[in-house]
């Protein structure tokens, strides 16, 4: 592998014996879609840079991003990798270690970065370079995990806002905070301590996904719904929650956030948490298998190609099936087209289309399904002229939403909350989406 | 001071100026200052040292990073350091070349482009050595003299600011400096100037100077000793927060002679009273250990005292300091290992990776394996039923000669309290703990258990294509072995036209390595599909896949070969070529039966382009020429015709192709033979030279030719093994799963070995824990079973508010009450499991509850348990027995209960005072409390002779009640009175290892202090109790139903003891 690149000089090969049982993140590397590295941060010795050579010509050989593979052995040290918002997070490690551990930890970096900053793009980054190098001080300890609990982050370095950048500026005060890190020493550390709330509020949001695949003649191969519960909890204090559900059989296969106390969940099926503050994900589940998925979609489509004429016929209509009747909404349709499409023309009944002749990519963004005027997308497609026919078929990606509406039928029964006397306000919403629904043609 | 450019946007105008100044650096006017600056030539990488970073293949990289540094030096406002170089010092020197940031040549793509990757090296040599320059300019006088004294002034500015008195400068100055670091530009010029700050009250400025200082100390170890004495002060400090923290950026500052230093700071903080301090020591270890691994016996020291801390935020990071530097010594977990398992709930995220790694390995060399029996049985059967793995027939019959030999399989307790404490964290929401749970199942779970793991594993399937890709590698492994687990799941592996190409290929693993006679054609069906897809790499894949099922699932070969057949006259040449590498593989199996594919076959000779597929067709019609005997000939004709302008790969089966005509068809291939072999002959390739050499002494019969001659046939048309077509995944988990070694399939450093299971199990009473020292009271089998490690997950963290699921995790193990009927055998906490060993006195313990702990005790610290006597003062109190040791070196004096509080109704009989205890002496004292028949906590104050500590006790529900004696028909008529509101009933499903008679009655008993009433019928229990205050009547029936179904009921008029007793035995009953 190295020759290629007439070996990029690695300082650390004399030293590396001496490091034989150092395991874990020696640094860490950002490099944007176009391979340049834009933040790097060391643990333990500087690594040179040019460890990166290896990564560039692994994504060089990847057609796409999401085609480097996650870890790349290189003569010295190991390569992992993530790849989200357009950013490559590289980690280097020496030693044998986990690979999960490696990874599920990059998420949580992204995951933090994102909680901070709103989104975790290249110009955020940039833009924070110190509250970055700071956070990033805070969650690695000579390369171990230390604090990535976002609720002790938040305590050690506030969260840059627009307000608080005016304030530094005129009054020299800082991003780290003042108080010591209790959290960190707490029994719920994942709580901070004195929260306080004139409103208090604890939202919790329902959301399901059904991932399916349909085959071509509108029979259902596989279908599953996979659901979370995302939590808003803004409450003064140490409140003690507990959340039941009217139908908690119906959950096959859960995983929790940390606060949650999992004997209690074992003997009586009840959801008891000192929540974090503010945002989290309290709950991922799995719906059991035996429940047979509701699809609330069905697609016609007629797409045929013919030997020796360079037309092809496109044809998709979009209706709704078991929607419990709510309205579906928010519906995109898209389609990777084979290579020999050259171009379509295509009239939809509703919405707007778009075809990418480069990547041969169909979008069609419908919006609301009228069950009286179901939308349809027509047309012909040109094809290479003197080409055979292609041999496979496109398959169909299709995205919706479903307001208040949990497909699988779980309900919240009731949240009940001790430890603290005010009174909060409370709330549930549901809401069903496509998560990978595919329709093959 | 002007106004802060880190915030400023990127400008196009310096972008432009960055292009600019590349240009001319490639024109190569860069040259003469590059001489007139540094005179050495041995390159930039010689000049600086090791401890240097390498100069700038790596900064060549950053064109981002060029644009930033441009961008920081060009805002309007920043102290822009060309005007002041220019004013002050070199005058004529062009800018370019001394500023390494400038000079990282936008040139993104080395490998694209080798031309320009050339260019940016020898620019960035340039850079290097300008670089040097500026390095000499702040460390030292040689340098100095070759610098050009432009750059001594380079970051003058921010020295001024750090300088400065007032904070805002400072922290402003620190903040470039930190994000000069971060883009990976060198700022170790400031050094001096940095750590001078480092007392600074300002906590942020004080962070960003430890930031700085980790980063450069290693370079210039020197100036970094000025800051050592800062850190020993903290290291004094009474807030435990800043003690940790000193400790932190001590240890990680690399410069070896602080070393007895830190070996000193190290030792104090883990006898630290604060846990945060001592995690913060058992960071600091590797540390160390990476700095000078001299100091490993007494870092080992350290870690033997570590692993002994009882507190959940220590044990992860003393584990993972073990892994790092004492892997070996496995011996220290003996003792901790219980302490382990039960506190592994409550530890973080991370640790928990770590702790079941280690415990992985620990248990591969303590237990014995779970599956020395079952496999026997389980996989002969289903070996022989698809003949394919003959290895593992042989470890059967290996396994059964050995199992001759051994006893009758017991798991030992240790193996069970770890199997059992580590399955709730398979709902973590934690991917590595998730992996981390599953491979320590599949390495040492029996097998009838493994199971438990597929679905949190197809869980993980659901997240970031990352973990996708990880998780899928290892289901690939344990889907070999283990088929049965993951056949449920066979639809979520399913693939997707959106899924990337090396998730699609890992699922078509998973899919083959499942596919069976059941379900094959659903997956055949699948694949069809997949065959279409326009993704190439995966069609090829699919196409083996195909041919991977069709070799192991014999039904289906012909089905497998027809639709291979098909594809052959698909457009894409290589979805062909791939089906003929496939189909030649398959047809060697039995090639009698289709001669007719062979034919078809050899007519693609004619349009199929890839080698691998021509010669692949080659060598099918010559081995099976005898069965094509008309289209052989005519093949070697056409291919004679071709073979120059053949690949390699093709003219060598065409050789042989020959070869064998030669040998079964002379009349008609003789001369297309020797006309092959004379093109041969002159071939470029020494290879086909040598082999057309080689073949032509062999068949061809001449007069030299030696005895070979006349086996020619046998040796080329010898009956030749079928490929055996199986998954690389294939003995894969000699690795441990979700290791780096095993993804890789290579070992990589530092990997552990996960051993093999030993074929005697060493001594289990290595990990006993002594845990009454001294004396007093208590009985003597009073050890092991790290008794006061309630296995629990958050709850009793509230344990007032919930006392429900706080008694729900309490382990039932305690004495009996000394009664004429019941052996005096105490159970451990995994008897429950293990009932063989309940009688085994050697694995008992009282579940003692802590009252005092040594922290908040400062040194004393109490215990207690509920001793089940009756109290002799009062029958109507519990007798509590209260265990104190004096952990402090002065004696402890009046020890005594004071000013009880009970709430109302609540009586509590002091016990008589302890008039003075000595240092490590340990006294045992009986108290009795009047609970009032409820589990409301006692409380009350501890007294010494200086101190007052609040303490309280509770009680589990069936610690309020004592047995009672009655008759079957006793019971039945009180049970007949407590009807209605004071019934409750249960229905439950007893565990496998609950459903004897004897570990029922045990687990009833162990959970209640209840008496057993005799029963006429034997798929019912009975036990009574009065509670102790009241003296109600508390009527326990259990009935057994079909299978593990049972019902539980019990009568007593107090509903409220009812509803916790029914709970804490279904607890008891079914974990």
């Amino acid at each position: 592998m190295g020759a290629a690149f007439g070996g990029p000089k690695h300082r650390l090969t004399v030293k590396s014996s001496e490091f034989l049982h150092m395991a874990n993140y020696r640094c860490l590397f950002l490099i944007n879609a176009s391979g340049d590295i834009f933040l790097e941060k060391h643990w333990k010795s500087v690594v040179s840079r040019s460890v990166c050579d290896y990564f560039f010509e692994a994504q060089e050989r990847a057609s796409e991003a999401e085609n480097v593979p996650p870890v790349i052995p290189t003569p010295h040290h190991y390569l992992l990798s993530v790849y989200r918002h357009k950013i490559f997070f590289v980690a280097v490690i020496q030693t044998e270690v986990p690979p999960l551990f490696v990874i599920e930890f990059l998420h949580r970096v992204v995951d933090t970065f994102q909680d901070y900053f709103g989104v975790c793009s290249e110009v955020m980054i940039k833009d924070n370079v110190v509250v970055v190098y700071e956070v990033l001080e805070e969650m690695l300890d000579n390369g171990f995990p230390l604090a990535t609990e976002s609720n002790i982050l938040k305590e050690l370095i506030k969260p840059p806002t627009i307000l608080r950048t005016v304030v530094n500026t005129i009054t020299g005060s800082t991003n780290v905070g003042d108080q010591l890190p209790t959290g960190q020493l707490s029994v719920v550390p994942w709580r901070r301590t004195g929260v306080k709330y004139t409103n208090n509020e604890a939202y919790f949001d329902v959301i399901e996904e059904i991932d399916a695949i349909i085959d071509k003649s509108g029979s259902t191969i596989t279908a599953e719904i996979q659901g979370v519960i995302d939590a808003c909890v803004k409450l003064t204090g140490m409140p003690d929650l507990t959340l039941s559900f009217m139908n908690p059989r119906l959950l096959d296969d859960v995983s929790f956030h940390p606060c949650v106390r999992f004997k209690r969940w074992e003997s009586e099926r009840i959801l008891s948490f000192i929540p974090p503050d503010g945002n989290f994900r309290l709950l991922s589940y799995h719906v059991s298998a035996q429940n047979l998925v509701a699809i609330p979609v069905y697609v016609k489509h007629n797409i045929s190609f013919r030997d020796g004429s360079s037309l092809g016929r496109f044809e998709i209509t979009v209706g709704p099936k078991q929607t419990m009747g709510k309205t579906i909404e928010g519906v995109m349709v898209a389609s990777q087209m084979p290579k020999g499409v050259l171009n379509m023309s295509l009239t939809p009944s509703q919405g707007t289309h778009i075809f990418d002749p480069v990547t041969k990519l169909l979008s069609w963004d419908v919006g609301k399904i009228n069950p009286q005027k179901l939308p349809s997308l027509k047309g012909t497609m040109s094809l290479q002229a003197g080409a055979s026919k292609p041999d496979e078929n496109p398959t169909i990606n299709l995205q919706f939403k479903i307001q208040q509406l949990a497909i699988s039928g779980l309900k919240v029964n009731r949240l009940d909350m001790y430890g603290e006397k005010y009174k909060p306000f409370k709330g549930i919403k549901y809401m069903t989406k496509a998560g990978k629904f595919q329709v093959r043609t | 001071m002007p106004a802060p450019f880190a915030g400023t946007p990127l400008g196009l105008a310096s972008a432009k100026v960055a292009l600019y100044l590349a240009e001319i650096i490639l024109s190569g006017r860069w040259k003469p200052l590059a001489r007139a600056g540094v005179t050495q030539d041995q390159g930039p990488a010689a000049a600086h040292g090791a401890a240097q970073p390498p100069p700038r293949p790596s900064g060549s990289r950053g064109a981002a990073g060029g644009d930033a540094g441009t961008r920081g030096r060009l805002s309007p406002g920043a102290p822009c350091a060309f005007k002041r170089r220019r004013g002050g010092g070199g005058g004529v020197v062009p800018p370019a070349p001394h500023d390494p940031d400038i000079s990282c040549i936008p040139a993104s793509q080395p490998a694209a482009h080798p031309l320009r990757h050339r260019a940016s090296r020898s620019a960035a040599m340039a850079a290097g050595q300008a670089y040097s320059e500026e390095k000499g300019g702040a460390a030292g006088d040689e340098g100095q003299l070759l610098t050009a004294p432009g750059l001594l002034h380079r970051h003058d500015d921010l020295k001024e600011m750090l300088d400065s008195n007032k904070d805002s400068l400072k922290l402003e100055a620190m903040k470039r400096i930190v994000a000069m670091i971060a883009r990976g530009k060198n700022a170790s010029d400031l050094f001096p100037a940095v750590v001078k700050n480092v007392a600074c009250k300002n906590i942020e400025v004080k962070k960003l100077v430890y930031v700085y200082l980790v980063r450069y100390a290693e370079e210039q170890q020197d100036l970094a000793l000025l800051s050592i004495s800062t850190f020993q002060r903290g290291l004094k400090d009474p807030n435990q927060l800043i003690r940790a923290s000193a400790l932190r950026v001590l240890s990680s500052i690399r410069v070896p002679i602080i070393v007895p230093i830190m070996m000193l700071a190290i030792k104090e903080a883990a006898s630290d009273m604060s846990p945060y301090v001592r995690k913060t020591a058992a960071h600091a270890i590797p540390k160390l250990y990476s700095l000078d691994s001299d100091q490993k016996d007494q870092l080992i020291e350290v870690i033997e005292k570590l692993l002994a801390d009882k507190t959940t935020l220590v044990a992860g990071s003393v584990v993972m300091a073990f892994e790092e530097v004492c892997p070996e010594r496995i011996d220290l977990i003996h003792k901790n290992y219980r302490k382990l398992c039960n506190l592994l709930i409550d530890v973080e995220e991370w640790g928990q990776v770590v702790i079941i790694n280690m415990l992985t390995r620990y248990a591969r060399t303590q237990f014995l394996s779970p599956n020395q029996n079952e496999s026997l049985l389980e996989d002969s059967a289903e070996k022989a039923f698809y003949g394919s793995d003959e290895e593992d027939t042989k470890d059967a019959k290996a396994e059964a000669t050995s199992l001759v030999k051994r006893k009758p399989y017991v798991m030992d307790p240790d193996h069970r309290l770890l199997l059992r404490n580590t399955k709730p964290l398979l709902q973590s929401r934690n991917a590595a703990v998730v992996m981390a749970v599953a491979q320590l199942y599949f390495h040492l779970a029996p097998k009838a258990e493994v199971g438990v793991i597929a679905k949190a594993l197809v869980r993980l399937l659901r997240s970031h294509r990352s973990v996708q890709y990880v998780v899928l590698q290892n289901v690939a492994t344990m889907s070999i072995k283990r088929r049965g687990m993951f056949e449920p799941y066979l639809k979520s592996f399913y693939i997707r036209s959106t899924d990337p190409t090396q998730i699609k290929i890992l699922k078509l693993e998973v899919l083959t390595n499942l596919a069976n006679e059941t379900n094959i054609s659903t997956i055949l069906r699948e694949f069809q599909t997949y065959i279409r897809s326009m993704d190439k790499d995966f069609v090829a894949a699919t196409i083996q896949a195909i041919g991977r099922c069709a070799t192991n699932i014999g039904k289906v070969r012909d089905t497998c070969l027809n639709g291979l057949v098909q594809l052959l006259s698909n457009r894409d040449e290589l979805v062909v070529a791939e089906s003929v590498v496939v189909i030649k593989k398959l047809l060697q199996m039995q090639p009698a039966q289709h001669s007719e594919i062979i034919k078809h076959m050899a007519k693609l000779t004619d349009n199929i382009q890839v080698p691998m597929a021509r010669a692949s067709i080659l060598w099918l019609i010559g081995e099976y020429c005898e069965h094509v005997p008309k289209i052989a000939p005519d093949v070697l004709r056409k291919m004679a015709k071709s073979f120059t302008n053949e690949e390699d790969i093709v003219k060598l089966q065409v050789i042989n192709l020959a070869a064998k005509l030669y040998l079964t068809n002379s009349k008609q291939s003789k001369l297309l033979t020797q006309y092959v072999l004379n093109l041969a002959k002159y071939d470029q390739n020494y290879d086909i030279r040598d082999r057309a050499r080689f073949i032509r002494q062999l068949i061809v019969p001449t007069e030299k030719s030696g005895a070979l001659n006349k086996y020619a046939k046998k040796l080329f048309l010898a009956q030749k093994p079928a490929p055996i077509l199986e998954s690389s995944f294939k003995d894969r988990d000699h690795f441990q799963l979700g290791s780096l070694s095993h993804l890789l399939n290579a070992k990589a450093v530092g990997y552990q070995e996960l051993p093999d299971w030993p074929d005697e199990a060493p001594d289990p009473s290595v990990r006993n824990v002594e845990v009454v020292r001294g004396s007093a009271g208590l009985p003597r089998a009073h050890q092991g079973g790290g008794g006061h490690w309630e296995p629990r997950w958050r709850s009793s963290r509230t344990l007032t508010r919930h006392p429900a699921s706080f008694l729900g995790t309490i382990q039932i193990h305690r004495w009996w009450a000394p009664r004429a009927a019941v052996p005096r055998a105490a159970c451990s906490p995994m008897a429950v499991l293990a009932p063989s060993q309940l009688l085994s006195p050697a694995f008992g313990s009282v579940r003692t509850y802590e009252l005092l702990h040594r922290m908040t005790g400062e040194g004393l610290s109490v215990e207690y348990c509920f001793s089940r006597r009756p109290f002799p003062h009062d029958p109507h109190m519990v007798a509590v027995q209260i265990q104190i040791s004096n952990n402090t070196d002065a004696e402890v004096k009046s020890l005594r209960i004071s000013e009880p509080k009970p709430l109302s109704g609540m009586r509590i009989q002091e016990f008589p005072e302890i008039e003075s205890l000595a240092p490590g002496d340990t006294a045992s004292v009986v108290m009795g409390i009047d609970f009032c028949d409820s589990t409301q906590a006692a409380n009350f104050q501890l007294c010494t002779h200086t101190r007052h500590f609040y303490v309280s006790i509770q009680p589990p529900v069936g610690e309020l009640m004592a047995p009672v004696f009655m008759s079957e028909n006793e019971f039945k008529k009180e049970q007949g009175k407590l009807t209605g509101m004071s019934e409750i009933t249960e229905k439950l499903t007893l565990l496998e290892k609950c459903r004897s008679d004897h570990a029922i009655v045990q687990q009833v008993t162990s959970a209640a202090n209840v008496g057993r009433v005799p029963c006429g019928a034997d798929n019912e229990y009975r036990f009574a109790a009065k509670t102790v205050t009241s003296g109600s009547l508390v009527l326990i029936t259990l009935e057994k139903r079909e299978g593990a179904a049972a019902q539980l009921t019990v009568n007593s008029e107090k509903m409220v003891i009812g509803t916790m007793l029914v709970k804490d035995i279904v607890q008891a009953l079914v974990q």
